[in-house]
């Protein structure tokens, strides 16, 4: 049986961190398993960790008005689920709900907020990483923003 | 009077190559894939078949309404069932979708240059494709598996707006079936019931290629879709003059002519409309043109 340092070496997000990294992130990690259609997290809760999904698949849902929902993105295998325990004031916007049988490692927000905040240089490189998808993210919402399977004028 | 008949002028320009005559079909059976798009299945009054290669267009028109290009979305192993899918955008396009069995058309071509997925053979092929550009890629992938053992991986990556906005459903669920080739879907949408991705088509591109150098790519839809697909198919590994895209621009002659589908040097009707990326990359993000 793997152990939380080996899921999360597997992550492309971790993958080349010192093992002195990994000691201090797998610190804050668990590993969890959700069934289908069970919630990582809702809209409104403290965004108090975040996910490496290591096997499934999980939609990212808005509320649009009480009772209805619109899926805005998934999250599948060796991506973030969450990304709202970066930002003040730590609080999820979105739904989070396995689609599949879905697991992830688990990473305690505050427990890796505070020895970011302790070890700067570790903070510095985790930040990168996240940045990157978070980059990856915005750049895809805007390039939806633009209609990519508009009509194309040739009538 | 002979015992011979006169040839019809469809002969006539056949054997003259006469391009810009039209040939009577007749609407043999339509399917509504979408609200507003359809597939019309087509066969020649004449009984001649009209073969094609996978990516070429022809120009096609309901008499009284105009002629638009339409790419021919049917299996080039049936060259006498001529299948067009359609999105109705104007008059002449909404006059295609609502055209009924027994109704007659007239067409023009085949034209262009196709996709020639025999450059792809003893490698991987990628095929991607973004909303109704699905349509031009159903021949290349119908005479891939109609050969399937000269190619190694096969993927279908398949971007739409929405669940509903797909094109070919019940095809697609039949390739997801098959266990000779990997197919991926993706909109940029959905309801809660939606049981798959959901984001950018690139988001769905496979992450690795067994040998980037003998993998072809076929890329197909609205250009902003293309050039972000080929792009990412790019920095994965692909050479560029291995992903290869149909252009769409204002096609009216089909035969290089009339010069509205010009693209500086280019004539997409002519020497498209399926293009090496790394010949017209820089054309697809010109300033002007």
């Amino acid at each position: 049986m793997k152990d939380l340092t080996q899921l999360l070496s597997e992550q492309p997000i971790f993958s080349d961190l010192g093992n002195d990294m990994f000691a201090l992130v797998a610190g804050c990690a668990h590993n969890e398993h959700f069934g289908v259609d069970e919630y990582l997290f809702r809209t409104g809760e403290p965004a108090d960790r975040f996910f490496l999904v290591r096997r499934g698949l999980v939609a990212l849902e808005l509320v649009r008005t009480a009772g209805s929902r619109l899926i805005v993105d998934t999250v599948s295998t060796g991506e973030i689920a969450g990304l709202s325990w970066l930002v003040p004031p730590y609080r999820w916007n979105l739904d989070a709900r396995a689609v599949e049988e879905t697991s992830a490692v688990s990473i305690d927000a505050s427990c890796l907020r505070r020895k970011c905040d302790d070890e700067p240089r570790v903070g510095y490189v985790l930040l990168q990483r996240v940045s990157s998808a978070m980059y990856q993210r915005m750049h895809a919402a805007r390039v939806r923003m633009a209609d990519v399977y508009g009509v194309p004028a040739n009538d | 009077m002979t015992d011979t008949a006169a040839p019809t002028r469809t002969e006539l320009a056949r054997e003259l190559g006469e391009p810009m005559l039209p040939r009577p079909y007749v609407v043999q059976q339509t399917k509504r894939e979408t609200a507003d798009t359809a597939t019309l299945s087509l066969a020649s009054l004449d009984g001649v078949p009209t073969p094609f290669a996978p990516g070429q267009f022809t120009v096609v028109g309901r008499p009284g309404w105009g002629e638009v290009p339409i790419s021919i979305s049917g299996d080039p192993a049936h060259p006498d069932h001529l299948e067009h899918t359609v999105r109705a955008v104007g008059d002449a396009s909404r006059a295609l979708v609502s055209a009924r069995p027994g109704d007659t058309l007239l067409l023009r071509g085949p034209y262009g240059v196709g996709w020639d997925v025999a450059d792809g053979v003893g490698g991987n092929v990628v095929i991607v494709a973004g909303g109704i550009g699905l349509a031009p890629l159903r021949p290349a992938l119908l005479q891939i598996l109609a050969h399937r053992p000269r190619y190694r991986r096969v993927f279908l990556v398949y971007g739409a707006r929405a669940p509903h906005e797909m094109l070919f459903t019940r095809q697609l669920e039949h390739w997801r079936g098959r266990f000779d080739i990997e197919v991926a879907v993706t909109v940029d949408a959905a309801t809660p019931e939606w049981r798959g991705h959901v984001g950018l088509v690139t988001s769905v591109l496979p992450r690795s290629y067994l040998d980037p150098d003998a993998t072809l790519a076929l890329v197909c839809g609205p250009e902003i879709m293309m050039r972000i697909a080929a792009d990412a198919l790019v920095t994965a590994g692909l050479r560029p003059d291995r992903v290869k895209v149909s252009l769409e621009r204002s096609m009216k002659c089909g035969i290089g002519v009339c010069g509205h589908c010009q693209l500086r040097e280019l004539f997409v009707c002519l020497d498209g409309p399926v293009f090496r990326y790394d010949r017209v990359a820089a054309l697809m993000t010109a300033r002007e043109l």
